[in-house]
C-alpha cells in the first residue's frame, strides 16, 4: 500500500513572531515539522510495520527549505519525499488542489495522513478538501487508527475524553490526532540515513491548479497583546481562599 | 439586499447549549435575515429561546437517529439548507463537533472556511482569528459564494434582539444524504451533568507540574464541581500519564476561552498560553514567583495550590 503524509513546515511553537509588510510574518526563524504531522508519521509507519510492502510518501506544500521539514519525516520513517514548490503562501483551498494534483501525479494512494491542523495557520481543513477533491472518506483528529479487510475504523476524538467510531472504506484520508500515538523521535543514524532518501521537487505552477472562486487571503497580521496585570493575593491558605472567593463573585461574577 | 445567514444550532440532550447565543449575536448584522438549522430536536421546543436572540426562521430537519450520529450527512443536510434558501453565510460553533462539520460542509461546496474566529464582518467579508500559537490575530478576507465560520464558543459575549421565527420544515431528498465509504459505527453519549465541555466552560481550574500526580486532580474536580468548572491540564500533567489528552489546554490541546482561567502549579510556556490566552480572568497559583504565568496573569498566588484548593473548596461549601 503506497501511504502519503501530508506534511507542513511550521515556526517551532517557541519562536517570537515579528510581523512584516502588514501581513507575512518574517520567516527567519526555526521552522519545523508540524507536530501533529509527527503522529501521523509515526502511525504510517506502524502500519507498514504490519504491512511490509507498504511505501511511504511524505508530501509538503512550501518554499524550497521545507526540504528539511520532509527529512525530519523521512527521518520518522518516511521513505521519500515530494517537495511541491512555491515562493508564495497558500490558502488551504490551494493548498489541497496541489497535494492533490502531486498525489495523483506520483501514485496510487491507499491511505493519506495529514495532521489534525497546523499549529500556523490553525485551519483545520486540509484534509477534508483533499478527501473531496479525491472523492475519499475523511476522519479527523483520530486517536485510535485499525486498517483491517479493507476498511478504516478510527476512534475520533470530542471533547470529554469520549470517541466516536467511525468506519472508513479505503483509501480514505486520516487528520492525526495527539493520542494516536507517541512520535517515535529519529536515532542519530535514521538522520544520517534520512539524507540519502530521495526528495523529488516539482514546481506548484507546472501543476496547473485551476483558480477557485472561493479563497482565504491574510490582509493583516498583529500581534495579540497581551494587558495583563497582576495583583498578588497574600494571606494564609484561608485568606487567599476567601479572597479568592470574592473575586470569583464580586469581579468575575461566575458564581 | 437582504442577506440569508445559516446558524447551526448544537443541541446536548436536546437542549440547546448557551453557546449558541454567542455565535448567533456574532451573525447579526444589518440587511440580514437569521435561519436557525435544528438537527436534533423539535424546532418548537427550542423557538423562545432563538426567537429571543433575533431568530427569524427555524429550519427543522428530521433525521433518523443514524443520520443524525454521521457528520457526513448532517454536511450534506446544511448543503441542502443552504440550496433550498439560498444562503450566503453559515455559521457553526467551533467545538469538536463542529470541527467534524464545518470543513465538510466547506470542502463539498469549495467555500472559503475560517475556524475559530471571534469577529465578522459580513459587509466587507473580513474575519478574525488568532494563528500562530494565539501569538497574532489574523484578519482574513473570504470570499465566493457561500462563507463558512466556525465561531469560538464563548468568544462572543450573547446580546438579545427579541425577534419572531417562523419554523419551515425541509424536506430531504434520500439520495442527496449520501455518506460514502463512511459509516458510524459507535458514538459516545457525553454525560454533561459531570462532564463540563472544557472548550465551552465558564470557569477552567487547570493544573500542572505542580499537581504532583494524577490523584491531585480529583482535588481539583471536587472544586471544579463546586465552581460548575472544567478540569484542563498543561501538557506536562498529560504526557506524565496524570490525565487525559483530552484535558490538555494549549497548542496541541484545547483552545478555550473560559471567564476565569484557574492555573494551578502550572508554570505557563508558550504553549500553554496558545490554548488560554484568549481567557476572561486568569488566576495563578504557584509556589514559583518566577514562573511566567505570575507575570501574564491578573491575580497570582504565591502558594502551593494543593494547600489552597483545599481551603476554597471549604469555603465554596460553607458559602
Amino acid at each position: 500500500m503506497q501511504i502519503y503524509i501530508c506534511v507542513k513546515h511550521v515556526p517551532d511553537s517557541a519562536a517570537n513572531i515579528t510581523i512584516v509588510e502588514k501581513n507575512r510574518i518574517d520567516e527567519n526563524l526555526t521552522f519545523l515539522l508540524n507536530p501533529y504531522d509527527e503522529h501521523a508519521v509515526t502511525e504510517a509507519v506502524r502500519i507498514k510495520d504490519n504491512l511490509p510492502d507498504s511505501e511511504i510518501v511524505a508530501v509538503c506544500l512550501g518554499k524550497d527549505d521545507a526540504e528539511k521539514t520532509l527529512r525530519s519525516a523521512m527521518a520518522m520513517g518516511a521513505d521519500r519525499g515530494l517537495l511541491i514548490a512555491s515562493d508564495k503562501n497558500h490558502d488551504s483551498i490551494e493548498t489541497a488542489q496541489a497535494l492533490k494534483a502531486a498525489i495523483e501525479q506520483d501514485g496510487n494512494p491507499g491511505l493519506i495522513f495529514t495532521g489534525k491542523e497546523s499549529i500556523d495557520a490553525e485551519g483545520m481543513q486540509t484534509m477534508f478538501r483533499i478527501g473531496a477533491l479525491l472523492d475519499l472518506p475523511v476522519a479527523t483528529n483520530v486517536v485510535n487508527l485499525d486498517i483491517e479487510a479493507g476498511r478504516a475504523v478510527v476512534d475520533c476524538a470530542l471533547s470529554g475524553g469520549t470517541a466516536n467510531t467511525y468506519e472508513l472504506s479505503l483509501p480514505c484520508v486520516i487528520g492525526a490526532g495527539r493520542g494516536l500515538n507517541t512520535p517515535r523521535y529519529p536515532t542519530f543514524p535514521d538522520v544520517v540515513k534520512s539524507k540519502k532518501k530521495p526528495v523529488k521537487k516539482i514546481a506548484f505552477y507546472d501543476l496547473k491548479i485551476e483558480p477557485s472562486k472561493a479563497g482565504m487571503k491574510i490582509v493583516e497580521l498583529e500581534p495579540l497583546l497581551q494587558k495583563r496585570e497582576p495583583k498578588e493575593i497574600k494571606g494564609d491558605a484561608g485568606e487567599v481562599a476567601k479572597k479568592i472567593l470574592r473575586i470569583l463573585k464580586d469581579e468575575a461574577r461566575v458564581i | 439586499m437582504m442577506k440569508n445567514i445559516g446558524i447551526i444550532i448544537e443541541l446536548d440532550n436536546g437542549k440547546i447549549k448557551e453557546t449558541n447565543f454567542g455565535m448567533i449575536t456574532l451573525a447579526r448584522a444589518k440587511d440580514t435575515e437569521l435561519f436557525a438549522v435544528v438537527m436534533d430536536a423539535d424546532a418548537a421546543s427550542v423557538k423562545e429561546d432563538l426567537e429571543l436572540f433575533g431568530i427569524t426562521k427555524i429550519v427543522e430537519v428530521c433525521l433518523s437517529k443514524d443520520q443524525q450520529a454521521n457528520p457526513v450527512v448532517r454536511a450534506k443536510v446544511i448543503i441542502n439548507v443552504i440550496k433550498a434558501y439560498n444562503i450566503c453565510a453559515v455559521f457553526g460553533l467551533s467545538t469538536a463537533t463542529g470541527k467534524d462539520l464545518l470543513p465538510r460542509i466547506a470542502a463539498f461546496l469549495e467555500a472559503s472556511l475560517v475556524m475559530d474566529c471571534y469577529a465578522v464582518d459580513l459587509e466587507q467579508n473580513l474575519v478574525k482569528t488568532s494563528q500562530y500559537s494565539g501569538k497574532t490575530i489574523a484578519t482574513i478576507k473570504v470570499t465566493g459564494d457561500v462563507l463558512v465560520f466556525g465561531v469560538r464558543p464563548n468568544a462572543v459575549e450573547p446580546v438579545k434582539a427579541q425577534a419572531s421565527a417562523r419554523i419551515v420544515k425541509l424536506k430531504l431528498d434520500e439520495s442527496n444524504l449520501v455518506a460514502k465509504g463512511f459509516r458510524v459505527i459507535k458514538t459516545s453519549e457525553v454525560d454533561e451533568s459531570t462532564n463540563i465541555n472544557l472548550v465551552e466552560a465558564d470557569v477552567i481550574i487547570a493544573g500542572g507540574r505542580g499537581m504532583k500526580n494524577g490523584d491531585n486532580f480529583t482535588i481539583l474536580s471536587k472544586c471544579a464541581e463546586k465552581l460548575n468548572a472544567a478540569v484542563g491540564a498543561s501538557r506536562v500533567a498529560v504526557d506524565a500519564g496524570w490525565v487525559p489528552y483530552s484535558m490538555q489546554v494549549g497548542q496541541t490541546g484545547e483552545k478555550v476561552s473560559p471567564m476565569v482561567y484557574i492555573a494551578c502549579g502550572i508554570s505557563g510556556s508558550v504553549q500553554h498560553f496558545a490554548g488560554m490566552k484568549t481567557s476572561g480572568m486568569v488566576i495563578a497559583i504557584n509556589t514559583d514567583g518566577n514562573a511566567s504565568i505570575m507575570s501574564n496573569c491578573d491575580y497570582y498566588v504565591k502558594a502551593d495550590a494543593l494547600e489552597i484548593i483545599p481551603e476554597l473548596i471549604k469555603h465554596l461549601e460553607n458559602d
